[in-house]
């Protein structure tokens, strides 16, 4: 209950909401980051996941490569980069890109993999293009498998893109990494919360997403 | 030197490596005398013992060896762990030696609310302030404590030596440490009222590590909180401005000793080393045993050597 009251008191502080290094420019900075590293790891995953699911080719190989870089800490990767190409964008960015690439990828190729031969077979018969078939038939399918690994990849980010602070940079991780440092429990327990606050409002966007990108057709049977 | 960087802390707060150091400093210390406490020497009989990180057991060895040079039977009980650890033993006399700093020994072991600031000041208040049974001899020059530290390029483009030469530069200059530099009275705070510097803008680092080293090199940070025995001082080319003012508390080398351990020749011993040990000394060895991975006796061998000293 502590861990409540600490954070209430900081978060409902006028001063955390007026001002410089306040709560809706870590808000922002934070949304940000977030953004730019999902959009990049879903323009890097979601085609090769789709290209691979598709032909079938290298399937063994990427995805297995893809559960091993799982195990990549994030942290350390971080650092590694630091030491490596020292303070860029990209320091912070191939860490979170690097965590977000599994989950988009590997639901995107199983999504593809397991659509209905029966489906395919026909669209072909029917005259339709690889492009076609690839268009009309796979990707709507696979549509639910595609849109909760985007999901996942969404709440990973936001839940890691805290150490963006350990190098000096805003985000949530600021009020936590800060907290810490000095023993204001209340800015860490109040950053913690904030965190979690926007895990939560990724989980009910995506509820929208999936809801603009799947067909119809396939709603009631994504939910049984 | 308020803190470490966390791997030590880490080890520190580990009672599993406690443990594994104790049980191997208890096999394999190197001693000259199986008992120290039975046939006693007429030069007497001493237990070294070192805090649980490399710049500290270098120091213990350097003192080891030199006693062992002079026919002191010597007893190692290196790698002990943290202050909170092997305090109570030396209070005790069951080590009777131990290299320390003196403004952490201060602040952490002795008087938690002292605002000792100098080498005399702190040096005073430990003597007031210390318990019956121990005192604290000489303190080297050598000192392992925060710093601003800025790259030598840019110390030479501006000709700086100093903290107290940053005045017309700090509103141009990135600053960078770790996050709670910000707040602390010996950070900003005390940069601001002791030099009346102050900076365009603060980022927090880590605690002189590669993160911190990493914002130097690469322009990120003008300036940054480093300890001023980080062995990449050297590697990294970079230059700990001198704190005149003492903005960081004096974190002087010094051997802390058990009193009904130690006999004038001991005493004198341990002054002799204080006396040559330098801050650019301590760094050059910490870079050899941190970076080069050399042994700890080879070079304590060799600097006691090129010191003058018994080794």
């Amino acid at each position: 209950m502590n861990f409540l009251r600490f954070a209430w008191t900081w978060l409902t502080s006028s001063q955390q909401w007026h001002g410089g290094d306040t709560i809706p420019i870590r808000m922002v900075e934070h949304i940000g980051y977030s953004a730019l590293a999902l959009l990049i790891a879903t323009l890097i995953a979601l085609p090769l996941g789709v290209a691979i699911g598709h032909t079938g080719r290298g399937a063994y190989a990427i995805v297995s490569l893809t559960n091993i870089w799982r195990a990549i800490p994030t942290l350390g990767l971080l650092i590694i980069m630091v030491v490596w190409i020292g303070f860029s964008p990209l320091t912070w960015l191939i860490p979170l890109v690097a965590l977000a690439i599994p989950p988009i990828l590997v639901n995107a190729y199983e999504g593809v993999l397991v659509v209905d031969p029966d489906l395919t077979d026909a669209a072909r018969g029917m005259g339709m293009t690889e492009w076609q078939v690839l268009r009309q038939i796979e990707i709507p399918v696979a549509m639910p498998l595609i849109v909760l690994g985007l999901r996942t990849a969404a709440i990973f980010i936001v839940a890691t893109a805290n150490i963006a602070a350990e190098i000096g940079i805003g985000g949530l991780g600021r009020f936590i990494i800060d907290g810490l440092a000095s023993n204001d429990y209340g800015q860490v327990a109040g950053g913690g919360a904030l965190v979690v606050v926007l895990a939560l409002a990724v989980q009910v966007l995506f509820v929208g997403v999936r809801r603009l990108l799947v067909p119809v057709g396939l709603r009631v049977a994504g939910r049984s | 030197m308020l803190s470490r960087p966390a791997s030590w802390k880490g080890l520190a707060a580990s009672g599993l490596a406690l443990t594994a150091a104790l049980a191997l400093a208890a096999c394999s210390s190197s001693t000259t005398s199986s008992n120290p406490l039975g046939s006693k020497s007429a030069k007497g009989t001493v237990v070294v013992g070192s805090a649980n990180f490399p710049e500290d057991e270098l120091l213990a060895q350097i003192y080891a060896t030199a006693l062992q040079a002079k026919g002191v039977k010597v007893t190692d009980k290196f790698n002990i762990g943290a202050r909170e650890v092997y305090y109570p033993e030396i209070a005790k006399g069951a080590i009777t030696i131990i290299p320390e700093y003196n403004g952490a020994l201060l602040t952490t072991s002795v008087d938690t609310s002292s605002s000792a600031a100098t080498t005399d000041e702190v040096d005073a208040a430990l003597t007031a302030k210390l318990p019956a049974t121990l005192e604290i001899l000489n303190p080297s020059t050598a000192q392992d404590k925060d710093s601003v530290t800025v790259t030598q390029a840019f110390a030479t483009k501006h000709h700086l030596t100093s903290i107290d030469q940053l005045g017309p530069l700090a509103a141009s200059m990135v600053i960078g440490g770790p996050p709670e530099f910000k707040t602390r009275t010996d950070g900003l705070v005390g940069l601001a009222k002791n030099y009346g510097l102050h900076f365009k803008s603060f980022v927090p680092l880590d605690e002189s590590g590669p993160i911190t080293l990493a914002a130097l090199k690469d322009g990120k940070v003008q300036a940054a909180d480093v300890f001023t025995t980080t062995p990449q001082i050297i590697t990294d080319h970079l230059v700990a401005l001198a704190d005149p003012k003492f903005n960081f508390a004096a974190q002087n080398v010094l051997p802390l000793v058990y009193k009904k351990g130690v006999n004038p020749l001991i005493i004198s011993t341990l002054k002799a080393i204080s006396a040559k040990l330098t801050t650019a000394g301590l760094l050059a060895m910490d870079k050899q045993v941190i970076l080069g991975h050399a042994s700890y006796s080879s070079v304590a061998t060799a600097w006691l050597t090129k010191e003058g000293l018994p080794h």
